[in-house]
């Protein structure tokens, strides 16, 4: 794709339909203001970082329950998929979405508000049909595409470790 | 100081994947599924976890941590079961996360109703 | 300037796409319901009735859709100094699948109905039926009406409400609302100038390719780009005819790709374009980035301040053309662009 800017002329101009179209979508692209991608990754930086800092306080304070690392670190999930939920459910998860970005997708408690948003919208439409068929509505790829992945990633792991 | 790692490992994975949120236009389900995805193939390589070792909870808790979380279940239910582990593993090590996100989120349909936005 | 052969010979007919009116249609009332942050725009006191509850007692947002529709139907009536019964017809849609809000909303209203979809452009679609109707002397009075519901329209086509997302800039904020209009054949008593429906522009689909539903200003843009073009050539007239020319939704970013896209046709409404989708909410204060869209955006306005203007004489005539994205969630998803229609109606004061 070259990087001249497109005129509005050259779109109106162009009578190939496709390519009229790719014409359209760059010069849109040249009009629509983008949000500010610096502002948005210090807001990202700054709220995943103390999400993290958080989980690390939890997974310590666990392990100094008495927990060996890896059960430690099973609570700090539980903990903040916990914490993540009612803060969506009191309405301030999303409000920090807003500042935070990536800040709030990224770490596990983004999965945990996926999950959680569908099951209290569509408890309208019924807990078989409406929040059994729709909690997976945003996370379910996560489930579907990671198991997938690791499932071939430990066949080949499995193929390289027994059969060659 | 661990907690100092946290913030910046966690922030600067945090801060990348916005870069990917803005320049493209990848809806974030898609951009949820790269970052696991991610995590399992780099754990597979042998990367994320020796870094998640020295990073903590900065490389932990973000999705990738889940993917690595993921790929080492199947490894170890490999090492242990032979081809079955790859059927076991994923769901074994990931159970704590899904349960917890599908109970609790289950128990908060009960309690709470969605907020009209203003 | 071209001439119609054909629809000279049929005079109601107007060049390609475009309808003059031999018994213009008079808007005798007009209402619009809408929710608590509308309420709070720069608009707000221009519109009947603020809820300031968005479920309006109601459980579901779809109920709540259906109710604003509901008051907005009766509050026109009231206006009218009507009952239901003198209503022949109601035309109305709104954003929800198999239009479940229209249907349930006007269900107790008793009046014969005929349901349509034209997304946000559903106004403008509205009352160019409602308008032939009547012209056509099928019905002496007809309401045209339409909704829209941020909540319903979110979780149709987003993420539920509680979904911590980043809004692009270029996304949008569904209006929470329904406006209707009441046409008659007959001129009504309300105070202020009659308000004449004086022609209408049936909008064709234009699909420039945009596949982005964050940004649905930039996909209906060359749909009302192409209506306003057939339209000025169907009527013989030039942009500076109206006092304004309003679109319903094209947002900051649209009504910019808009203007630039007429000046390539040699067509300049600098001047005189409004959008509504921009006049609906302060986009600083309330945080609402492009602007405002959904049906009730441009019904609303049209409802409320437009016709406002006309009647007390601050503008003569306007040219109204709210436009539509006609994608599904189903289309978008399976990687379809989304195709935009702009309908026009000349609305003028006597």
């Amino acid at each position: 794709m070259s990087k001249r800017n497109v005129n509005v002329s050259q779109v109106i101009q162009e009578k190939d339909t496709k390519k009229r179209n790719q014409m359209y979508n760059k010069y849109v692209d040249q009009m629509t203001p983008k949000n500010s991608l610096p502002k948005n990754m210090v807001g990202a930086f700054l709220v995943g970082g103390i999400i993290c800092t958080i989980g690390q306080f939890f997974t310590n304070y666990y392990m100094t329950l008495g927990a060996d690392k890896e059960t430690a670190k099973a609570y700090n999930t539980i903990t903040l998929v916990f914490l993540s939920i009612l803060l969506t459910g009191i309405g301030i998860y999303q409000k920090l979405a807003k500042f935070g970005g990536a800040g709030t997708l990224v770490p596990i408690t983004g999965f945990a508000n996926s999950v959680a948003a569908p099951a209290v919208e569509y408890k309208k439409e019924g807990q078989v049909f409406g929040i059994g068929v729709n909690i997976f509505t945003i996370a379910g790829p996560v489930i579907l595409y990671g198991i997938f992945s690791s499932w071939v990633l430990g066949l080949i792991y499995y193929i390289f470790k027994y059969l060659i | 100081m661990e907690y100092v790692k946290a913030f910046l490992i966690g922030g600067a994975i945090c801060a990348l994947t916005q870069i990917l949120l803005d320049t493209t236009k990848l809806m974030p389900g898609r951009v949820m599924v790269i970052l696991v995805c991610t995590g399992a193939v780099l754990s597979a390589l042998g990367i994320y976890e020796p870094f998640a070792e020295w990073a903590g909870a900065g490389a932990g808790v973000p999705l990738t941590g889940f993917g690595n979380t993921l790929f080492k279940g199947v490894k170890e239910a490999v090492d242990k079961e032979g081809l079955l582990g790859i059927f076991k593993g994923g769901f074994t090590s990931s159970a704590v996360g899904i349960s917890a996100a599908l109970i609790f989120s289950y128990i908060a349909s009960w309690i709470f109703n969605p907020k009209m936005k203003s | 300037m071209p001439e119609n052969n054909q629809a000279s010979n049929k005079p109601k007919m107007m060049g390609s796409q475009s309808i003059v009116f031999h018994n213009p249609p008079y808007i005798i009332a007009a209402s619009s319901v809408t929710g608590k942050k509308e309420g709070e725009g720069p608009l707000g006191h221009f519109f009947d009735l603020v809820q300031e509850d968005p479920l309006i007692g109601k459980d579901t947002w779809e109920e709540a859709e259906s109710e604003f529709m509901k008051l907005a139907a009766q509050i026109a009536i009231q206006k009218a100094g009507l009952t239901n019964k003198d209503i022949r017809y109601m035309v109305a849609g709104d954003l929800l699948g198999q239009l479940i809000a229209s249907s349930f909303g006007v269900a107790e209203l008793g009046i014969p109905y005929f349901g349509l979809f034209g997304a946000c452009s559903t106004m403008g679609e509205a009352i160019s039926i409602a308008s032939i109707i009547i012209d056509g002397g099928f019905a002496d009075k007809v309401l045209a009406a339409t909704s829209s519901h941020f909540a319903g329209a979110e979780k149709q086509f987003r993420f539920p409400l509680d979904y911590g997302n980043q809004r692009p800039y270029s996304a949008s904020w569904t209006v929470t609302g329904s406006g209707a209009v009441i046409l008659s054949d007959q001129k009504g008593n309300n105070k202020g100038r009659a308000i004449r429906v004086k022609g209408v522009t049936t909008g064709k689909i234009v699909d420039y390719g945009i596949k982005d539903p964050m940004n649905m200003g930039a996909a209906m843009a060359p749909a009302a780009c192409d209506t306003i073009k057939s339209h000025l050539e169907d009527f013989n007239v030039k942009p500076d005819h109206y006092d304004r020319i309003i679109t319903g939704d094209l947002g900051y970013v649209g009504s910019a790709i808009l203007i630039d896209l007429l000046k390539e046709h040699n067509i300049d409404i600098s001047n005189n374009h409004m959008d509504c989708g921009k006049e609906i909410f302060d986009q600083e204060s309330q945080d609402t980035h492009a602007g405002g869209s959904g049906c009730a955006c441009s019904a609303v306005t049209f409802a409320s301040y437009v016709l406002k203007q006309l009647e007390e004489g601050a503008w003569k005539r306007v040219l109204f053309l709210p436009t539509g994205s006609l994608h599904s969630k189903v289309s978008y998803n399976e990687g379809n662009t989304m195709p935009g229609i702009a309908h026009a109606v000349v609305v003028e004061a006597e």
